[in-house]
Order: C-alpha cells, then sequence, then structure tokens
C-alpha cells in the first residue's frame, strides 16, 4: 500500500504539470476562441442561436470520443501536411488533446457571454449610445464590465470540466492525471485510480475557489479580491508548471497499449535503454487502433504488439498459417507499406482465447471449442471492449458456428470479475494473462484454427530502423521472454496482494530473463 | 437650431405611427418645452434630435446641417441628454458617470476634473457623493446626477425627458430655476419633455403641445394659459384651476 503511494507520489510533478499545462492551453485556446464569436454573436442575434446550438452539439459528444476523434483526423491532415509541404503535424498527443479539450471548454464560455451581454438593461445600452459611445466603446466600457461576473463565472464552469476532462487525454498518448487512473483500472491498482481521481478533484477544486474568487470580485468591483483570485490562480498553475519547465523530454518515444504487460514491457524497454545509456518516455494506454498508427506515422518509436492482432486487423487476413511464415510474411508486409521494423519475436505468444471456470467446464463437459458451441445457446459470453468488433471473432463465430444466449463487454478486470461471480460463462482470455493462474481457469482448444498466432513482437518506426544503438538496446528483447514468465510478472501486477508496480515488475522480470543486471 | 422638417416615426409593427409629420424650427437659446398626454409620443419626438431614434421620414438639422451627415456618436457628444430612465452607468461610481462625455471626447485629466467639480455644485448635493455607485442614491439624487452628465461636456444643445419628475416640489422647483439660470448664462438651446404644465409654463419660453403624435399647439405660456388655443385649453385648465384655489386658500 505504501509502495504504492510511494510510486503515484513519483510521477506526481511529471504527471500534475502535464495535466495542467494540458488544461490551461485548453482553456487559452478555448476561451480566445469563444470569447470573440460569443461578443460577435451577442450584437447579432441571427447568429445566436447557430452558435449555441454548435457548442452544446460539441458538448453532447462523449469527451472521451471527441479525443479520439481527433487523432484520425490529426492523422490525415498529417499525411495531408506531409506531401504537401514535407512536414507533418503531430497527430498523437498534446496536439488532438488540446484541440477537443477547447472544444469542449467553449459552451459555458460561450453561453455565459451570449446572455450576459445580451441580458443587459437595453436602458443601458441606449445611454452609453447618447452619451456618445462608438460601438466599440460601448463594448469596453459598459457591456463588458457590466458582464464580467457571468463570463468569468462560464470561465470556471468550462475550467473545472476542462481540468475532469483532461484525465481522459491519456488513451491519446498524452500525459495526463488519467494515466492513474487508466493505468490503475487495468493493473487493478485502486490506489492508483483514487489517486488519480483525488489529485484531478484537488487541481478542479483550487482552480475553482480561485476563480470564484476573481468572480465574485468582478461583481462587487472589488479590485482586491480579484487580484487576489487571479494572482492566487497564476501562482498555482506557476507552481504546478515548474517541473515541466525543466523536464528533460526523453530521446525515445514507447508506446504501450493499456493492460499490465504491455505496461511491464514498455518499462522493461525503458529500463533497457536506460541501461545503454538512452533516456526514454512512455505514451501508454494507447488504444491498440491508435498504437499502431502512431508509430507508423513516427510518433512513437518503439512497442510491443502481435502479430496475429496485426496480420488479422491490419493485412486483414482470414487464412492460419503456421508461426514462422506468419511472422516472415508480416515482417515483408510491414516493411512494404509503412517501413516499421519487424525486429523480431519476444518468445511468448498472447493468444486469443476462450476461458471457463474450470469447475464449471467439466460439470457441461467443455474442453474444446466444438464442445462448446454445443452448449453456448444457454451460456452469456464475456468480451473485452474490443473483441466483438475484431475479426478473430467473426472468423470464430462462423468456424465453430457459436450462439451464445447473451454476449456482454467489458474492460479486461471486470471481465475477469464476471466470469468469477458467475455474470460471464465463458470470457476471452489472452494466453499470458496471469489471471488464468490465479483464478483457475481453463482455456477451450482450437481444433478448426479459427485464432491466428499472437506472438510478441518488437516494432521499430521508421525514421529509427537504422538507428543501431536502439536496435542494439532492444535485440536481446528477441527470444528472451518465454509464456511462464509473462504470465508470471503480468499475475504480479494484477493480483490483490503483494501488488508490484509495472516497473517493480519489469525489474524482477528483467532480471529473470537476462535482460538487466 | 434645432429644425424639424416633416420629421415622422413609425416603430415596427405599431398600428399608428408614434410622431406625425412634426416640423418645429427652435432658434439658438430658446428653451422649449414638450408636453402632451403620456403616449402622445414626446419621448419619441426628442430622441430623433441625437439620433437614438432615426426618423422613418422627415429631416432634422442641427446648427444647419443635416443630423444624418454626422456620424451618430458625435452629434449626441454635442447634445446633452437626460435619460425619462436616468441611465446611469451601475458599474460607474457618480464622478465617472459625470465624466464619461468628456473622457470620450479626450479632454485632458485636469480639465475633466474641473469641469466634473463645476457641474456637480450646479445640482446641490454632498461633495462625497461623487465616489457613490449610483445604486447608493435615491431616485431623485440620481436624477440630479443625470441633469450632470448632460451638462459636463459643455454641449450647446441639451435635450431632456422628464429630468425633474422623481424630485419634491421644492427641490424640483430650486433645481429648474438652477437649470434655467445657467441656460440663460451659458446660452444653451433647451428642449425638456414634461408632464407639468406648470413647470412647463414657469420655465420655458414656448410651449409645443402633441397629441397622438403630432404637434397641436405651439406658442408662448402666457398665450397657453390664456385660452388662445382650444385643443391645449384641457392640459393648462388643471395648473390654473389649481393655482387660483391655492390663492383663494391663502387669502
Ligand atoms: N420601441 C417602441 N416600439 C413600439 N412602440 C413604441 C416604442 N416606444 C414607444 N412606442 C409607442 O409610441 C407611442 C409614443 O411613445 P412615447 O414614448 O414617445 O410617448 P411619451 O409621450 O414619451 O409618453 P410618456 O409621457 O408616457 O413618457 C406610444 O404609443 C408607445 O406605446
Ligand atoms: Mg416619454
Amino acid at each position: 500500500m505504501n509502495a504504492q503511494l510511494a510510486a503515484a507520489f513519483a510521477t506526481l510533478p511529471n504527471y500534475l504539470s502535464q495535466h495542467v499545462l494540458l488544461s490551461l492551453s485548453s482553456m487559452a485556446l478555448g476561451a480566445g476562441v469563444s470569447l470573440p464569436l460569443a461578443i460577435w454573436a451577442a450584437r447579432r442575434p441571427r447568429l445566436r442561436w447557430p452558435l449555441l446550438a454548435a457548442t452544446s452539439l460539441v458538448q453532447t459528444i462523449p469527451a472521451l470520443a471527441l479525443l479520439a476523434l481527433f487523432y484520425p483526423l490529426l492523422l490525415a491532415l498529417s499525411g495531408a501536411t506531409q506531401n504537401l509541404l514535407g512536414a507533418s503535424v503531430p497527430s498523437l498527443g498534446f496536439l488532438p488533446a488540446l484541440l477537443a479539450l477547447a472544444l469542449y471548454a467553449m459552451l459555458p464560455i460561450v453561453r455565459a457571454t451570449i446572455s450576459s451581454i445580451a441580458g443587459i438593461e437595453p436602458a443601458i445600452t441606449e445611454a452609453a449610445d447618447a452619451v456618445g459611445m462608438t460601438s466599440s466603446q460601448r463594448l469596453w466600457r459598459v457591456e463588458l464590465p457590466l458582464a464580467a461576473p457571468s463570463i468569468v463565472g462560464g470561465f470556471r464552469t468550462a475550467m473545472v470540466w476542462t481540468i475532469g476532462a483532461a484525465t481522459l487525454a491519456t488513451p491519446v498518448g498524452q500525459v495526463s492525471l488519467g494515466n492513474y487512473i487508466f493505468s490503475g483500472l487495468q493493473t487493478e491498482n485502486w490506489v492508483f485510480v483514487l489517486f488519480g481521481c483525488a489529485a484531478s478533484v484537488a487541481v478542479a477544486l483550487v482552480a475553482d475557489q480561485l476563480l470564484a474568487l476573481v468572480e465574485t470580485g468582478a461583481a462587487r468591483r472589488d479590485w482586491k479580491r480579484i487580484f487576489v483570485g487571479a494572482g492566487g490562480f497564476v501562482l498555482a498553475a506557476l507552481a504546478a508548471l515548474a517541473p515541466a519547465a525543466h523536464a528533460t523530454r526523453g530521446a525515445y518515444v514507447i508506446g504501450a497499449k493499456n493492460f499490465s504487460e504491455q505496461y511491464i514491457l514498455a518499462d522493461l524497454m525503458a529500463l533497457r535503454l536506460q541501461a545503454a545509456g538512452l533516456s526514454s518516455e512512455k505514451r501508454e494506454g494507447l488504444g491498440s487502433a491508435v498504437v499502431f498508427r502512431a508509430l507508423a506515422a513516427n510518433d512513437i518509436d518503439v512497442y510491443v504488439d502481435y502479430s496475429g492482432t496485426l496480420w488479422t486487423s491490419l493485412m486483414h487476413r482470414t487464412d492460419n498459417p503456421p508461426r514462422e511464415k506468419m511472422l516472415a510474411e508480416l515482417r515483408d508486409w510491414l516493411k512494404r507499406t509503412s517501413g516499421v521494423v519487424m525486429l523480431g519475436a519476444v518468445g511468448f505468444e498472447n493468444n486469443y482465447a476462450l476461458a471457463m471456470k474450470r469447475e464449471r467446464a467439466r460439470q457441461l463437459g467443455v474442453t474444446t471449442l466444438v464442445d462448446l458451441a454445443r452448449v453456448a445457446p444457454q451460456l452469456t459470453f464475456g468480451t473485452d471492449l474490443e473483441f466483438q468488433s475484431r475479426p478473430e471473432w467473426k472468423s470464430l463465430r462462423e468456424a465453430y458456428e457459436l450462439r451464445f444466449r447473451a454476449i456482454k463487454s467489458y474492460n479486461p478486470t471486470f471481465m475477469y470479475r464476471a466470469l468469477d461471480d458467475g455474470q460471464a460463462d465463458v470470457i476471452t482470455a489472452f494466453s499470458s494473462d496471469g489471471r488464468i493462474l490465479a483464478q483457475n481457469l481453463v482455456t477451450l482448444d482450437d481444433p478448426k484454427n479459427a485464432f491466428p498466432h499472437y506472438d510478441a513482437i518488437v516494432l521499430i518506426a521508421q525514421k529509427r530502423a537504422d538507428d543501431a544503438k536502439l536496435r542494439a538496446a532492444l535485440q536481446p528483447f528477441v527470444g528472451a521472454i518465454d509464456l511462464a514468465r509473462m504470465r508470471r510478472a503480468n499475475l504480479e501486477v494484477d493480483r490483490d496482494q503483494e501488488k508490484l508496480t509495472p516497473r517493480a515488475a519489469a525489474e524482477k522480470l528483467g532480471r529473470e530473463a537476462g535482460l538487466l543486471k | 437650431m434645432i429644425e424639424l422638417l416633416g420629421v415622422s416615426v413609425a416603430y415596427d409593427g405599431a398600428p399608428r405611427p408614434a410622431v406625425r409629420d412634426v416640423s418645429l424650427a427652435i432658434p439658438a437659446g430658446e428653451f422649449v418645452a414638450l408636453v402632451g398626454p403620456s403616449g402622445s409620443g414626446k419621448t419619441s419626438l426628442l430622441k430623433t434630435i441625437n439620433r437614438l431614434i432615426a426618423p422613418t421620414s422627415g429631416v432634422i438639422r442641427i446648427e444647419d446641417r443635416d443630423a444624418a451627415e454626422f456620424p451618430t456618436h458625435e452629434l449626441r457628444r454635442r447634445i446633452g441628454y437626460v435619460f425619462q430612465g436616468v441611465g446611469l452607468f451601475p458599474h460607474m461610481s457618480v464622478r465617472e458617470n459625470i465624466a464619461i462625455t468628456p473622457s470620450l471626447l479626450g479632454w485632458p485629466r485636469e480639465q475633466i476634473v474641473a469641469r466634473v467639480d463645476a457641474v456637480f455644485d450646479l445640482i446641490a448635493l454632498p461633495r462625497d457623493y461623487l465616489d457613490r455607485a449610483p445604486a447608493a442614491l435615491s431616485g431623485g439624487e440620481r436624477q440630479r446626477v443625470a441633469v450632470a452628465r448632460a451638462l459636463a461636456a459643455e454641449p450647446r444643445i441639451v435635450i431632456m425627458d422628464e429630468p425633474f419628475g422623481a424630485l419634491d416640489p421644492v427641490t424640483r422647483d430650486a433645481l429648474g430655476q438652477a437649470y434655467r439660470a445657467l441656460h440663460e448664462r451659458m446660452g444653451l438651446t433647451t428642449v425638456m419633455v414634461t408632464h407639468d404644465t406648470q413647470e412647463a409654463a414657469l420655465l420655458a419660453d414656448r410651449i409645443v403641445v402633441l397629441r397622438d403624435g403630432a404637434v397641436v399647439a405651439d406658442d408662448t405660456p402666457r398665450a397657453m394659459l390664456s385660452g388662445a388655443h382650444p385643443e391645449a385649453t384641457g392640459l393648462f385648465d388643471t395648473p390654473r384651476r389649481q393655482a387660483a384655489a391655492i390663492a383663494d386658500l391663502a387669502r
């Protein structure tokens, strides 16, 4: 428990400064766009409705989806600018998060500005005209001062939303306090989840209270109060941002998807690079579709993927060749289509497999998928979030003619819980998952070879293809980790007792596998 | 010199025009009272003078130039205006309210300070009121500040809409007299809307009576009170009868 908290505090300066930097930049951009637009619309009733409708519409898009949408958008833009200008915009990390959150911050500011300016008593605006103000003098001397408290109120709402929503930037590769929440959720590290939530709430509360001072100060024309609120806000922001100012950016960017094994392997790669004198930073918790594109776009330099995943999802292959043949074809295809280098297979496979509780499988007489198809109509199938949209599910369903009574999808952590408490009878498990051991599960045989092989493979981005130092540091991974070791490392991170952080598990695994001294 | 030539005002969607074909010539230095029943179009007509309302038809000439030729903000800085609804800026102190037009005109700081002091003296309020917010003033005090604000930029023309409406009779009379004296001293041209025909008769050189948007009588107070204008007799009967009754009581 204490070790977990200590691990959380160790990364706090970095996560917090990145979170605050992202929130403030998004607010600045959002406000910079919203304020002029709203002021303009406040004078023109015809523009009011479209602007409010558009910003409200953005608000109805779930924040997570909005963030995720900016990634492919920027990727396309990046391709276009690469072709046109020879330089690409980064599509991962800060930029998509900034744009999505800025859009998200618009509604409260637009709404507060329009309603407060349009709500000023007509007699007062008429008086402004009567004393001889031009329309911009009227804006600066009368309308904005009178609307200021409400506009600051809109800022406050936007700021609190943005700070909360910034935790969702993690899956698009931007470090934030959400890193605690996403990694904690995947590794069942509730200390991390709570720590991330508490930190984000604390930041939001501080910002809210300081802006509240500015708001009431503006309403009472109390300059001292405004000064204290605004000054406190700036000081708090600077204090939170300080670590970002002298943070050294890593030379290499290591990617990781959003489950324990990926966190461990990313940490292990970082440790290997460190031992070779190379600095690195991690982008963790990336969506499985995002991470390969990020590598192909050179936004990250290296990560571990699985052969079968690329085979089915990217190459769109439905045949199922032997392990070595698949790796060879994949290597060629990667080189040819995106210049990505496949360094080699790590040694273990992390296959998709359907798993059941040992007891339950015996009762039903199920050992293979053929047996499962027979009893499936009475069973509930629990899948991870992406399985039902993956091609493997289609080929599996067709090969065995599987018909379940119900299918539910879960975040992996909750999927194992669902199997444990009987909400699901069969789940999609991963062969390297430590929980197969821990929960005494059986994986069902696949006699028709519907699932391909999922060799863990190290992939290197095109721009690092000829980087001898990087390749030398990572080459030892090839063939170094067998299934038993990987399962144990995963279990050490996932279990409830004597839990290790991914980094601690990576150090242990590295020593056992001879990758670290 | 203010000239109105065939001025009409019709509000969007209103069944009848609020001002109908009004022509008036007001020479420089004259004090005109605009009277008439509620809804007769007094405010609408007054606002055409500083173009808070653009007339639907007709021409307004200010000092021999078509008012439509001026940029509106320049025109308005030259004409002092007192609102029927007072219209002080709630976020500014009394001092800032009074100083607004001079500051828009870019007067030097010391000149503004001196001018604010001078006009503030006219309205007979304690000096510490200068730093108060309008919300901390009574209705009548606010009206007085509004008069000071209208005079601050040394306009040649002042138009006032019920400027003394919220005052007690004593203050009202004192302030009316003080304003009339100022009008003389500064050579102002004044148009004042009032409900109070007695006040109109006592302060103005000339009374214009509006009914349903049209001028029905236009003459000196003496002629009005003598019954020379049957259309206006009703309006002036009341003050005359009251004056006679009070004179009886006092005897
Ligand atoms: N903005 C407006 N839109 C439509 N009609 C208006 C508007 N302002 C005034 N009116 C109408 O125009 C007519 C004249 O109004 P105006 O305010 O000029 O009257 P007034 O003589 O000043 O009355 P009062 O003595 O009550 O102030 C009224 O019938 C009024 O209802
Ligand atoms: Mg009126």
